[in-house]
């Protein structure tokens, strides 16, 4: 039998870069085969060309044992291929069963679409894949990890034999995980044939049949997971030991930064939040951990300021801020790392000194009172760009040109230097390859010692357990354990996170 | 660097270019086909516009086109699509001249006054907008459309009644409107510095004095929108609201400032005109504010674009009028070429923009594999 996908001496160049060069790929149908590699290294270019999106300049690229060339997405679609983005591709405004039927609606007599066609055939794939979703929702109104379902369901609506996820496991927790695992094993069962990146190695060495790794746009190594251990692979695709979270002494301080007391938050009448409290002082990591949509992104809207508080007080440095705007909170010292930098955290098409203003454009040496300080701004950018590593040849380059990993770093970088008292840090690490992460790692530690107080929420435990000094759970709204990171496993929170850990609860 | 520069001008600069040449072709195999004389048609209107005379009326045609383009542009900015120029205009113009014939005030301070009004007038009335979309959630396009009937066919056509003077006034038949504002209340047209560099202007043509207010709202525009707080924040917005939130920025707040700006300054196009005539027509030159919408998507929001992109329009509106004359053509081939300008220039900025991010994602990569950090 044929490979499902096979690719032999794949290259291509941008002018001065080279993204893969002689890349070869056997996929076998049926197989779960996961493609490791640091960001950069060449994984998505690759992904892209098979997925029709750019088109390779050398190499042969077999389907099912044919030899296709992609022009567009659609060609790959047709054969069967379908892809979900790292980065999602969803309409907003639009519900789940519109977003999933958009492009392929069926229809009905003078073009009309067929709803209820739609509906059951979303309900049937829903139910043969355990992907559970609510059709008449918004997708606005859903969290990160619903939006990935709905595009994982986009792709098999569609007929997809083989599925490429990117980074997929990156919003889950541990239980999410397992949940996503299970379901990759009965889209295996049922005969389709996984294509999946990640960078967790335990991950992969736990759901892949094959591991191919890439380094530098190179195929280093193609390996069954039995014959090779998380350190192997580790070395395979960085050539070193991969850096970890963990922080040495304590820090803590007793003067209070960040003082959250009774916070009740509501949305569209239903309670998202619940009189949640805790205080984050100088110098201190205090985690928050929770299966997202539990009501952590609703807390950290109201810590800072885009969402109102229906009760409690946020008190920042002894003032309650609650009442206030974004912008004064700012001011008083609340710095923000969002969890998606796209989205929230940067103007793209303008220039990285411009995104480095943005949240701090009212103060000094960005602005200088009612005018833009564009030589300061320039300045402070040349200087965030310095310490912070950020990759770029400029600081008038738009922002959609660095990569993911030094977007992240401009963003951290501009928020540890507006001298902040409280960081609230969201993901901060989602998405960005191994040394992105650790210089991240490294800001946000730097910045615990001298004194900042910081409120870290992730989906990454280790990260979590790593870098807190307290860790509070979230579940259903309300903080249901704080839990210390120096006796916690990540099991063992992950139990709480899900109800598991109180007897007879969920 | 400079290098890359000038491909970014090149690049900026072939896109609308493209768009004229593609209007020129297509009109002209549009003339082919009804009968005339593409050459001869547009000689006529290139040797029409070559004279002096033509050339102020682009030019006062060009003034209020420009400053709609710069009112749409505000709005454009922040993503908000202030269709509502039109009714602003005639509503502020209409207001302003009754208002500034009430009084007789010092030289300067009366045009002032006049300017202040019609402002206020055109600001609260966009702003009616601003606030309907923040409070209640109304699409701005409706809001602005039907505010636009209800100002042309509801309170201009009442108003024009109520404010009419007794008898034709001026030059008699067909010229009239409200009460004529004093001396003191008018700009002085521009013929004399005109004349410095030319000959002198015949036909009684006058270039309008409201050229000058024009370029300082377009440079205010410009100094604004890049160089300011307010004008950061307004960009923000516009490219992404909800970091421009995180990043301190009120939408809500945004949006009423924006449209109230947008249509204060909306609330000048009708200026030239009633400064012209000394008073509010009763059948105005209407359509500007739509155009002015036009004039500012072919000139990317950026004030030098606009002024180009005014007197591409102004020169097409004004030097078709010969074709009447000369009969090589009929006239309405320039709402084909305005209407093919606009569709092709959509498509051709898209292409440029697509193209321009490639290569800055190129240029970025290539710079750090050169010199690696």
């Amino acid at each position: 039998m044929a490979p499902a996908i096979e690719l032999r001496g794949i290259t291509k160049r941008f002018p001065g870069v080279v993204a893969n060069e002689r890349v070869d790929l056997t996929v076998d149908e049926g197989e779960i085969h996961a493609i490791c590699g640091e960001n950069g290294a060449g994984k998505s270019t690759l992904m892209k060309i098979l997925y029709g999106m750019q088109s390779a300049d050398e190499g042969t690229m077999k389907i099912f044992g044919d030899e296709v060339h992609f022009t567009s997405p659609t060609d790959a679609i047709a054969l069967g291929i379908g892809m979900v983005h790292q980065h999602f591709m969803l309409a907003d405004q639009l519900t789940v069963l519109e977003n999933v039927i958009l492009g392929a609606e069926p229809t009905k007599s003078l073009g009309r679409i067929d709803f209820d066609k739609a509906h059951e055939h979303l309900k049937h794939v829903g139910d043969a894949y355990g992907l559970d979703v609510h059709p008449g929702d918004l997708v606005e109104d859903l969290e990160v990890g619903e939006r990935q379902r709905v595009e994982i369901i986009k792709v098999l609506y569609r007929g997809a034999k083989v599925l490429i996820l990117d980074e997929p496991t990156a919003v889950l927790v541990p239980q999410e995980v397992e949940e996503l695992f299970r379901n990759i094993r009965e889209l295996k069962a049922a005969g389709s044939t996984i294509l999946f990146i990640d960078h967790k190695l335990d991950e992969v060495l736990e759901i892949a049949d094959t591991i191919t790794v890439l380094r530098q746009g190179r195929t280093v190594a193609t390996v069954k997971p039995n014959k090779v251990s998380a350190r192997d692979l580790a070395e395979l695709m960085v050539g070193s030991e991969l850096p970890t979270p963990a922080t040495t002494e304590s820090t803590v301080t007793d003067e209070v930064a960040l003082d959250v007391v009774a916070v009740s938050v509501v949305d569209d009448e239903r309670v998202v939040v619940e009189d949640v409290s805790f205080q984050v002082h100088k110098g201190e990591v205090v985690g928050i951990a929770g299966v997202e949509g539990n009501g952590q992104s609703e807390l950290v809207d109201a810590i800072i300021g885009t969402r109102a508080v229906s009760a409690g007080k946020i008190v920042l440095l002894g003032v309650d801020v609650a009442p206030t705007s974004v912008r004064d909170r700012r001011e008083r010292g609340l710095a923000y790392i969002p969890q998606d930098r796209h989205r929230e955290g940067l103007l793209l098409p303008a220039p990285l000194w411009e995104n480095a203003a943005l949240g701090h454009q009212t103060r000094p040496p960005y602005s200088k009172g009612f005018w833009i300080d564009r030589e300061g701004a320039r300045k402070q950018t040349e200087l965030i760009r310095k310490e912070f590593d950020v990759r770029t040849p400029g600081v008038d380059v738009p922002a959609h040109a660095l990569s993911g990993g030094n977007q992240q770093k401009l963003i951290v970088g501009r928020e540890m230097t507006s001298n902040p008292a409280v960081l609230v840090a969201e993901h901060p690490t989602r998405g960005i390859d191994v040394g992105a992460q650790a210089a991240v790692w490294e800001d946000i530690k730097a910045a615990r010692a001298a004194g900042l107080a910081t409120l870290l929420v992730s989906a990454d435990l280790e990260e979590l357990i790593g870098l807190s000094d307290t860790i509070v759970v979230m579940l259903r709204g309300r903080v249901t354990a704080t839990v210390d990171p120096a006796t916690v496993t990540p099991r063992d929170l992950g139990a709480y996170m899900t109800g598991a850990a109180e007897a007879g609860a969920a | 660097m400079k290098f890359a520069l000038g491909r970014r001008m090149l690049l900026t600069m072939a896109a609308p270019v493209t768009a004229i040449l593609f209007a020129l072709v297509t009109s002209s195999i549009v003339l082919l086909a009804s009968g005339s004389n593409p050459v001869a048609a547009f000689g006529d209107m290139v040797g029409h516009a070559s004279k002096l005379e033509t050339m102020v009326d682009i030019f006062n045609r060009a003034t209020p086109l420009f400053i709609a383009g710069i009112a749409a542009a505000i709005g454009f900015r922040m993503n908000l699509f202030n269709i509502g120029v039109e009714g602003q205009y005639l509503l502020a113009g209409l207001v302003a001249a009754h208002v500034g014939s009430l009084f007789l005030l010092p030289p300067v301070i009366h045009f002032m006054f006049i300017m202040i009004v019609a402002m206020t007038v055109g600001g609260a009335y966009a702003g009616f907008a601003g606030v309907l979309k923040v409070t209640r959630g109304v699409n701005e396009v409706i809001s602005t459309i039907m505010l636009n009937a209800i100002a042309i066919s509801g309170l201009v056509a009442y108003l024009i009644r109520v404010w009419q003077a007794g008898d034709a006034i001026q030059g008699g038949v067909g010229r009239v409107g409200t009460t004529p504002i004093p001396e003191s209340g008018l700009l002085p047209n521009l013929n004399g510095l005109l004349e410095i560099v030319t000959r002198e202007v015949r036909q009684g043509k006058e270039l309008t004095g409201m050229l000058i207010v024009a370029i300082l709202v377009g440079v205010g525009y410009q100094v604004l929108v890049n160089r300011t707080r307010f004008g950061f924040d307004l960009r923000a917005s516009g490219i992404n609201p909800f970091a421009a939130q995180v990043g301190g920025v009120a939408p809500k707040r945004m949006v009423v400032i924006a449209m109230i700006l947008s249509g204060a300054v909306a609330g000048l196009v009708g200026l030239p005109e009633v400064n012209s005539l000394g008073f509010f027509a009763a059948n105005p030159i209407q359509g500007l504010g739509f155009t002015g919408i036009a004039v500012a998507l072919l000139g990317r929001n950026h004030t030098a674009g606009i002024f180009v992109s005014a007197l591409i329009f102004a020169f097409l509106d004004i030097s078709s009028g010969v074709l009447q004359f000369t009969g090589a053509a009929s006239r309405e081939i320039v709402v084909i070429m305005q209407g093919v300008i606009i569709l092709a220039a959509v498509v051709a900025y898209e292409v440029a923009r697509r193209a321009r991010e490639r290569e800055e994602a190129r240029a970025a990569a290539a710079a750090l594999v050169e010199a690696p950090a």
